[in-house]
């Protein structure tokens, strides 16, 4: 009795630190635990957070997203459910559950079931490296970032693995769609984040925050996304996790009109539900992703303002992104596929290798000390960037491309 | 420690059995994809962080998927049940056996379980990189250079040069898909 007592004070006090910003106890509670479920209640107590908030923050996007889009769209969005409709991610949830799950006869039964598990997992394991806030840090990985580029490698097998296992024309055009995109996009999307790497020295994500925290003369918050190289990167890294996340204007895998849905065709009831979640999940972990590499983690903007707690910080960065990416959903039209991997070779790839050159420089010149030297170096590094963005964009637009598209199969 | 080996290498041997005897292609190559998961897993548990990850990133993310967009871009007829045995599955076989006595023969002479024990390094990612780039650095700018010489030709033999009426469809693609794993 006396032990589940100690323990219980134990769970409460640790939910207290965390919640107040200060480092946790949980080694002393582990420690006082029986020595056979000591590593369970450890992995537990790390994992159940990551379990309970992502899905949690899936379920008021979904709300915020159709809300966004409504207004956008001059239109009310859901408003039945509850107060302003926000009881509607439970009732989709239900429906969801109890819906039918609909297995095609020609199918392949094994690899049907499995595409939706392996698709979720890796998405779930790439949150595990992402630094939440000051003490708040799952797995602090040396290899942290290759981790997550590599859990996020594994889930384009899982897409590929839907649309075979269907056994339907649509899913698997859509399937190969996704798949390529997804390769050429994540070719910029690893380079622009390799200048954050080649700046702090480190690929552990808890060091790049570190490298970015403080502020010049108290107000200028020392983020990467503030120097040229880091902006173009900031830049890069969202268009490419836009294409990486199937997100609109970039959703040309699910293209309900043409498509209808890709690979998602054959997938009904909580299969279906749970490959909406992994979309949703790939997208929170991009938008933590680029919040710690470019936007300074959990770093608060000003030194006035660092009081707030630290997670606070990192989920309004992360909350302000996904709003963003609402935002461009509701405005930029889709692209048609050719226009789409066009502009990851021709224009992403050449701007992340120019900005990996860039970085370099900007390196380089941090020995330059005179008057001035950090607006030179500033103005100097932009125009490294500018110059050849508005050369390669003239030269892509002058290259014919908005020509009538020739059909190859149709006519 | 010796149960975690023990469950991982029944994990490979199993799913590398699966790899080469399932009837299916595409079931074949996700069957060597869980081999090639358990192989970093291997990794992992021998304290390689950095190769294991690499291992997932490179043959989970990239050459899987070179696998299997090569089958998808290949075959056309993917209900009719492929035969276990080649035309040639002797003279594999008789390969195979003398691979495996001669790497056989090479453990146990060196007596690997007489040795002790090399200390465990402490690797961290940053001297990986840093052995990288002083002392490996010109076979990894061969490589470089090799790679992007491949994927050059195969751009080179996938595009289009005259009017596109006229060239083959879907031979184009296949190396088009090519050209962009040898690239990844």
């Amino acid at each position: 009795m006396d032990t589940l007592i100690h323990i219980f004070s134990g769970i409460v006090t640790l939910l207290w630190r965390v919640v107040t910003d200060q480092p946790d106890q949980k080694a002393e509670l582990l420690q006082a635990l029986p020595q056979a479920i000591s590593p369970l209640v450890n992995v537990i107590l790390s994992i159940s957070p990551i379990l309970m908030i992502f899905p949690g923050l899936f379920a008021l996007t979904t709300w915020l997203e159709r809300k966004g889009l409504g207004r956008i769209q001059n239109r009310l969005g859901p408003n039945r459910t509850g107060p302003f409709g926000l009881f509607q991610p439970v009732a989709d949830g239900l429906k969801m559950l109890t819906k039918e799950d609909i297995i095609p006869r020609n199918a392949d039964q094994v690899i049907h079931f499995l595409a939706p598990i392996t698709l979720v997992i890796p998405t779930f394991l790439g949150f595990a490296v992402l630094p939440m806030g000051r003490h708040l840090v799952p797995l602090n990985m040396d290899a942290g970032l290759l981790f997550f580029f590599a859990m996020g490698a594994s889930t384009e097998l899982s897409i590929f693995m839907a649309g075979w296992g269907s056994r339907n024309k649509y899913s698997l055009v859509g399937a190969m769609r996704a798949i390529s995109q997804m390769i050429s996009y994540e070719i910029p999307l690893i380079i622009s984040s390799v200048t954050v790497v080649m700046l702090t020295g480190s690929l552990s994500l808890v060091n790049i925050v570190a490298h970015q925290s403080g502020w010049l003369g108290g107000i200028i918050p020392r983020w990467n996304v503030l120097t040229p190289w880091g902006f173009a990167g900031f830049v890069l890294f969202l268009i490419a996790s836009l294409a990486e996340a199937n997100r609109s204007p970039f959703d040309i895998p699910e293209a309900e009109s043409e498509l209808i849905a890709g690979h998602l065709t054959e997938y009904s009831g909580f299969k279906y539900a749970l490959f909406f979640l992994a979309e949703y999940l790939g997208l929170f972990a991009m938008a933590g992703l680029s919040t710690t590499l470019f936007l300074g983690g959990w770093n608060a903007p000003f030194e006035f303002l660092d009081f707030v707690p630290s997670y606070i910080w990192f989920f309004s960065k992360l909350v302000g992104l996904v709003l963003l990416f609402i935002w461009i959903r509701g405005t930029v039209p889709r692209l048609r596929v050719d226009q789409l991997l066009n502009f990851a070779w021709k224009f992403m790839l050449p701007m992340a290798l120019i900005n990996l050159v860039v970085a370099a420089i900007w390196h380089y010149t941090s020995v330059w000390v005179f008057p001035a030297s950090l607006i030179l170096r500033w103005l100097f590094c932009a125009a490294l960037i500018l110059i050849p963005y508005f050369a390669l964009g003239k030269f892509i637009s002058n290259a014919g491309h908005f020509a009538p598209r020739t059909y190859r199969y149709a006519e | 420690m010796q149960a975690i080996f023990a469950i991982i290498a029944a994990l490979i041997v199993v799913s590398a059995i699966g790899a080469i005897s399932f009837r299916n292609l595409v079931h074949c190559a996700l069957s060597l994809v869980v081999t090639f998961c358990g192989v970093a897993a291997l990794y992992l548990q021998l304290g390689a962080p950095f190769a294991g990850w690499v291992q997932v990133l490179v043959y989970v993310g990239a050459v899987a998927i070179l696998i299997v967009f090569a089958i998808l871009l290949t075959r056309s007829d993917e209900n009719k049940p492929e035969p276990i045995f080649g035309n040639n599955w002797k003279a594999g076989g008789v390969i195979g056996l003398l691979l495996f006595s001669v790497m056989v023969y090479a453990i146990t002479r060196d007596g690997l379980d007489s040795t002790p024990l090399p200390a465990k390094p402490e690797l961290t990612v940053r001297e990986i990189g840093v052995d990288l780039m002083t002392q490996y650095v010109i076979p990894l700018e061969t490589m470089a250079l090799l790679l992007t010489t491949a994927a050059i030709g195969a751009v080179i033999i996938a595009i289009r040069l005259c009017n596109p009426e006229s060239s083959a469809d879907s031979d184009t693609h296949a190396k088009a898909a090519g050209s962009v794993e040898a690239t990844h």
